[in-house]
């Protein structure tokens, strides 16, 4: 009796599995899309931030300022932007090629303003994090590859790289767990459609069985057992990686 | 004597090396300098015009918003502002919660975790290791899994739908009591024993010798402690009915004035600006608690 709600989730039978396992599968899609992304998108801003260029400090304020924002001010701003109904982007586009994809009701624009979002949010704190492990690399090693002729590339791939594994790994790592806890940007923008439920992250499924419509308190308790198992497992797989990559 | 001279020119030889370079960059590296300029205003549009935008929307009433989609509104006013801000109204109440919880919320955050952070760093009693590692074991745990059992904890406490089921929760925060332990831990044990050798006693210590020296740890903490309680949205949607915050505030905004999105976007505003106040006053520590984020992973 006590395994039931298990059972409803494990089951293939069940009319819970198909939209449970799809739902941690669009979470396990997002994952898959914002690591790639942020990390790399963050890499790239502190490799620019660690440049000589004047009013960098400015730049690097500017490029944290949205991760200081709530979700839903986040949410609700990236909305509206994309919103059929006179968003700028939507009249951009119809100014620029006469139509508009349905940017918050059709795939796979859904997921990427999704990204956008969430791009927009947080690539602040990666960036930090790897600009301070960019500084931390002693300049003698730039200095020892320039006198050997040592090309840009060069220096980014022999030094920066190797350098930067620890710090990389660590931000990586952050950047899993937090695209695990999507909810709040498809909840305000996408609503976790287009129609059905092609955005909704398991985090935003638990959150509607739990507290929504009919309040199945213990079938989402089990839904989030599930998933902190998947997240732990994910954790040590991810942690097991980088060890033997580093050994 | 020898050591004297010899760090100066070591710590002066890279900074003049960096100096000729940046110069020598100027003369031929002048074009690509002036395409990392474009490129980094082009990357700070993106970050700064979509918040123009959502402010621009915010001064437009009613159907201005589908008649004058420009970033500088024809005709701006604040009606939108007068209509959320008004006394009695939700909102307004949704922004008294919001003030009322983040600053009762950073209060009871600060003051809990640097003690119980004080005594695991300098205490001895039986379990403390244990209990410590058990704290650092749930900051490993996902927070998905405590949302149904909270949820059902402060239900049977009776307090659904109040303002202290915003703060409780969050105020037993294990990454100040990890942030703080560490920062006890780096202040040398003879401070503290001086005082006690004075005659005062462990209370006494912690408020007169400790936490003045804290002083950079707790702005840090008070910071990231106050940002995470504005911004909360998930357990605050879970939990309220009429004592909301601005957070899910904003999605009731959403679902209830339809197309008003000037309105929505004078609450995004509202529920932006402070912490956006608070970052521009206190960037140091905030960029400072990202990083310490950073080591806490």
């Amino acid at each position: 009796m006590g395994l039931r709600n298990y059972q409803r989730l494990l089951d293939p039978e069940s009319i819970h599995f198909d939209r449970f396992w799809q739902t941690v599968w669009n979470t396990v899609l997002f994952v898959l899309m914002s690591t790639p992304l942020l990390v790399g998108a963050g890499l790239g801003l502190a490799l620019a931030l660690n440049q000589k260029i004047r009013g960098r400090n400015l730049f690097r304020a500017v490029f944290i300022a949205p991760w200081t924002l709530s979700v839903a001010v986040v949410g609700l701003t990236w909305w509206w932007m994309f919103n059929g109904n006179s968003g700028v982007i939507t009249l951009f586009m119809q100014e620029l090629t006469g139509s508009s994809p349905g940017w918050l009701t059709s795939n796979p624009w859904a997921w990427i303003t999704i990204l956008v979002a969430t791009l927009w949010w947080t690539i602040g704190f990666n960036t930090i994090i790897l600009l301070a492990g960019l500084q931390a690399i002693a300049p003698e090693l730039y200095e020892a590859a320039a006198i050997d002729g040592a090309r840009a590339w060069d220096k980014f791939r022999y030094i920066t790289v190797p350098q930067l594994r620890a710090v990389l790994l660590l931000v990586i790592t952050l950047q899993i767990i937090a695209s695990f806890q999507l909810v709040g940007q498809p909840q305000l923008m996408t609503g976790g459609g287009p129609p059905a439920a092609e955005t909704t992250p398991v985090l935003l499924h638990i959150f509607n069985t739990a507290f929504a419509g009919r309040r199945e308190l213990s079938l989402a308790a089990a839904m989030a057992l599930i998933v902190a198992v998947l997240m732990v497992a994910v954790s040590i797989i991810n942690f097991r990686l980088f060890r033997t990559e580093r050994a | 004597m020898s050591a004297g001279p010899i760090p100066a020119p070591a710590g002066s030889v890279p900074a003049t090396a960096d100096d000729t370079t940046s110069q020598a960059n100027d003369g031929p590296g002048r074009p690509s300098r002036i395409w990392a300029y474009l490129a980094m205003i082009l990357v700070s549009a993106f970050f700064v015009v979509p918040m123009l935008i959502v402010l621009a929307t915010s001064f437009k009433s009613g159907a201005e918003v589908f008649t004058d989609p420009g970033l500088i509104p024809r005709d701006p006013g604040l009606e939108n502002y007068e209509a959320l801000l008004t006394g009695g109204s939700a909102f307004y109440r949704w922004f008294l919660n919001s003030a009322m919880v983040s600053v009762a919320g950073t209060v009871l955050t600060v003051v809990l975790t640097s003690m119980s952070a004080y005594g695991f760093a300098r205490m001895e009693f039986p379990g403390r290791n244990l209990l410590f590692s058990l704290l650092i074991t749930t900051l490993l745990l996902p927070s998905v899994m405590f949302l149904v059992p909270q949820f059902k904890l402060i239900g049977q406490l009776g307090l659904y739908d109040t303002l202290p089921a915003l703060v409780l929760p969050g105020i037993a925060g294990v990454f100040g009591v990890f942030f703080m332990r560490q920062f006890f831990l780096g202040i040398p044990v003879e401070l503290e024993e001086a005082a006690v050798m004075d005659g005062a006693s462990r209370l006494r210590t912690f408020v007169s010798v400790i936490l003045p020296l804290a002083g950079p740890a707790l702005a840090t903490l008070s910071i990231i402690t106050f940002l995470a309680f504005w911004n909360d949205y998930l357990w605050p949607a879970i939990i309220c009915q009429e004592q909301c915050t601005l957070p899910p505030g904003l999605r009731l905004l959403q679902r209830q004035y339809l197309a008003d999105y000037g309105l929505m976007m004078a609450g995004a505003v509202i529920a932006a600006v402070p912490v956006l106040i608070v970052y521009v006053i206190a960037q140091r520590w905030v960029i400072q608690s990202v990083t310490s984020a950073g080591i806490k992973g």
